[in-house]
């Protein structure tokens, strides 16, 4: 009897590990469940985005009293998994909130989404309003699959102005004013860059500017096109080099390897002046604006697109980000729940959505739209970010979300390392060619 | 109130237990449907998931034969992540032991303040493991925790953005948590002990250090085995611990199985190469727990108390 515990206790465990790789139980309803007459929408809650989504919803649903859209939302992670769940157990929402590119081509290539194509062929008014780089990421092949929404979030070089002005230094204007501007940072004691590190994204951010400043949009192409030897481009080891020598010059807070971005501490690192900048997307102006007290009300929020690297071949125009968020249709839907959906897609962005998303710091993806910006106390920034998503040639796409799943996570482990000096740059472009096109 | 007669109960109770005398196989029935069903069909689930490249997403299962074994036992990541979640074992072990025998035999006597300390150590053992990885997370804050806060130089180090530092706070926090646990049940082994072997050595004049080592360990035996099975093979599926305090980072320093095996699944839409390290980790678990089974000796009948 005695042996038989042990080994009932060792399967138990066993079993648990085992119940998590398996994972499929979704929750019970989704697409499935919703009643006739009736689309479901998952989407993420909590601020900025929840109220404006949420009011987005309850106008339409005003209008539409006979095919309505039902609400649930998750949060950030929860959602991901929930999601993956429904969607592999064929019960997903109508409706599927997202980050289109890798994401939504492996719902492509599952045939779980609708082609929108000709809908928004049909109905040119919806697709021409909206910025033409928000449509990137929801193309697979040449097929739009999904409706661009929300708001434009490119990366933004924040500086604390204080911080410059007390050490008597000037914002960097290219790659060799940053590499100078470290030394003199660290003699002060302050950090140069702040960084979120173990959310991995964050340090991803530096590779995708200087991928694009130093090639050229075609070097992420042609990775993200799957050619053999992508990452052996020589301007992308060069990228990877320049990345590790600032690593290596303490050009990061102390620590940042153990910081999550979900901590917003690489935020209150700045406005607090312990560290001089910070390369981030641009909602993190709504978090410094939330917990940095008067940083933004006294001016002393800088900010800037990255800087040119010296002979680089890209446009420093550019900028790299999300385009917007990006909501499909499940194929799994009944015909009924497709075209309430699509009449939602349609009532989209409209004047008070818009209004509500610049409220939460955000620029909507829809042209024009900055004729709104001016009466928001917040319009200098604003201006700055639709000035920067309108004017760049190339919109890039987070890696993490273009790249499937599967090569994104290769990537994200690997810039891990490469920023723990545990790989160099060569073994990082010989660990990501391994997974090119998987 | 307090004098109803004791007698009262007897009577029925040995009534039942006579009519009670046969099988009482039926008893296993309620643990083996659950174990049944949450345990032996996942587990088969898993083995028939390693031989698919199932991303996760799709209702239906491709299957590619060995593709996913061949794929991860070829993958470096595997031995690392072996090396890494033996070294968090071997650690753990080694500094829960000692502490949980001293802790436990201390306890064990029958002291008023000794109880009261007791319950003061049990409660790490009652708060979820998620909350202490938040909690220590922040506490070591190389900008805005403890070392900061306070100003003390030694505290002041990368705790967990150094490979080193980051495994030894893994195995700080797994034994802050679980020493508790252990020294529960060596309290119960030491109180075990027939008091006379103690009295015994007394009179042969054994001091307390030797009684400690001729009487209380030996005695000890069965209960470091279970104890060492249930910390060896608990260890092996150490997962939320380590997501919240490190990712598995810095770099992949903290990768154990649990943590690569829910990267491949869950972040890398890698379902089949996932199960593979499931299967890894119930053969792990099962070959480690025989093994301490075979440590105690083969006729689990004898007696430890010969000569008390």
């Amino acid at each position: 009897m005695k042996r038989r515990n042990f080994l009932t206790l060792t399967a138990g465990a066993a079993a648990g590990a085992a119940l998590s790789a398996c994972g499929t139980s979704g929750p019970a309803g989704g697409g499935g469940a919703a009643k006739a007459g009736e689309a479901s929408y998952w989407f993420l809650s909590g601020p900025p985005g929840e109220k404006p989504r949420t009011g987005a919803v309850e106008r339409f649903n005003q209008a539409n009293p006979n095919g309505k859209i039902k609400v649930t939302t998750f949060q950030n992670d929860v959602y991901k998994d929930k999601l993956k769940a429904a969607m592999g157990a064929g019960q997903g929402p109508s409706v599927i909130w997202g980050w289109g590119g890798g994401g939504l081509k492996t719902y492509v290539e599952a045939g779980q989404v609708e082609d929108l194509t000709d809908w928004f062929g049909q109905n040119a008014a919806v697709k021409d309003r909206l910025f033409p780089a928000s449509f990137g990421p929801a193309t697979v092949n040449g097929k739009i699959y999904a409706m661009p929404a929300e708001t434009v979030q490119p990366l933004v070089l924040f500086y604390n102005k204080e911080v410059f002005q007390n050490a008597g230094l000037q914002p960097p204007q290219s790659w060799a004013d940053i590499m100078a501007l470290v030394p003199q940072f660290n003699a002060k004691g302050i950090a140069p860059f702040s960084l979120g590190g173990q959310s991995r994204w964050t340090n991803m951010m530096w590779l995708e500017l200087l991928f694009d400043r130093i090639g050229g949009i075609e070097v992420f192409n042609d990775i993200y096109e799957g050619k053999p030897n992508a990452w052996n481009n020589p301007a992308a080891l060069d990228a990877l080099t320049k990345t590790q020598e600032l690593v290596k010059a303490n050009g990061f807070v102390k620590g940042f390897s153990s910081i999550t971005a979900d901590s917003n501490a690489d935020q209150a690192l700045l406005f607090k002046g312990r560290a001089a900048m910070m390369l981030h997307g641009s909602w993190s102006y709504g978090i410094i604006q939330a917990q940095g007290g008067s940083f933004i009300k006294d001016g002393k929020l800088g900010y800037m697109n990255f800087p040119p690297v010296e002979g680089g071949k890209g446009n420093p125009e550019d900028t790299y980000g999300n385009a917007g968020q990006f909501l499909s249709i499940s194929s799994k839907a009944s015909a009924e729940q497709k075209d309430i959906a699509k009449k939602f897609f349609a009532s989209m962005l409209d004047d008070t959505e818009q209004q509500d998303w610049i409220g939460t710091g955000g620029v909507p993806i829809v042209k024009g739209a900055d004729a709104k910006l001016a009466a928001s106390p917040d319009a200098d920034f604003l201006k700055f970010v639709y000035g920067v998503a309108s004017g760049a040639k190339n919109f890039g796409q987070s890696w993490d979300q273009a790249l499937s799943p599967t090569a994104a996570e290769a990537l994200l482990s690997n810039i891990a390392k490469l920023f723990t000096e545990d790989v160099s740059p060569q073994q990082f472009a010989d660990n990501m060619n391994a997974v090119i096109g998987k | 109130m307090t004098i109803a007669p004791p007698v009262v109960r007897t009577a029925p109770l040995s009534a039942r237990s006579a009519a009670g005398s046969g099988s009482v196989s039926w008893m296993a029935w309620p643990a083996l449907i659950a174990f049944t069903l949450f345990g032996l069909i996942p587990l088969v689930g898993v083995l028939v998931l390693s031989f698919s490249s199932w991303s996760g997403q799709t209702t239906d299962i491709p299957f590619s034969g060995l593709d996913s074994w061949r794929s991860v036992l070829a993958d470096p990541q595997l031995p690392h992540a072996l090396g890494v979640t033996f070294l968090i074992m071997a650690l753990s072990w080694v500094v829960q032991t000692p502490l949980s025998i001293l802790i436990g035999v201390f306890l064990a006597a029958q002291h008023r303040y000794r109880g009261v300390l007791a319950v003061l150590y049990f409660i790490p053992l009652l708060l979820s493991q998620a909350a202490i990885s938040i909690t220590y997370k922040a506490l070591l804050d190389p900008n805005f925790g403890l070392g900061a806060g306070l100003g003390f130089e030694f505290l002041q180090q990368d705790w967990l953005g150094d490979s080193t530092l980051a495994v030894g706070v893994v195995v700080f926090v797994v034994s802050w948590q679980f020493i508790p646990f252990h020294s529960l049940i060596y309290q119960g082994g030491v109180r075990q002990i027939p008091a006379s072997m103690y009295e015994a050595a007394q009179i042969d004049g054994a001091g307390r250090v030797r009684q400690f080592f001729s009487i209380t360990l030996p005695q000890l035996k069965y209960t470091i085995i279970t104890s060492s099975t249930l910390m060896v093979v608990g260890s092996l599926t150490f997962f939320d611990l380590i997501w919240v305090l490190t990712a598995g980072g810095p770099g992949d320093a903290t990768r154990a199985l649990a943590v690569d095996m829910y990267t491949r699944g869950f972040k890398a839409n890698l379902m089949g190469p996932a199960s593979v390290i499931a299967v890894i980790l119930v053969l792990c678990g099962l070959v480690l727990a025989l093994a301490l089974r075979r440590l105690g000796g083969r006729d689990q009948a004898d007696s430890q108390l010969e000569g008390a």
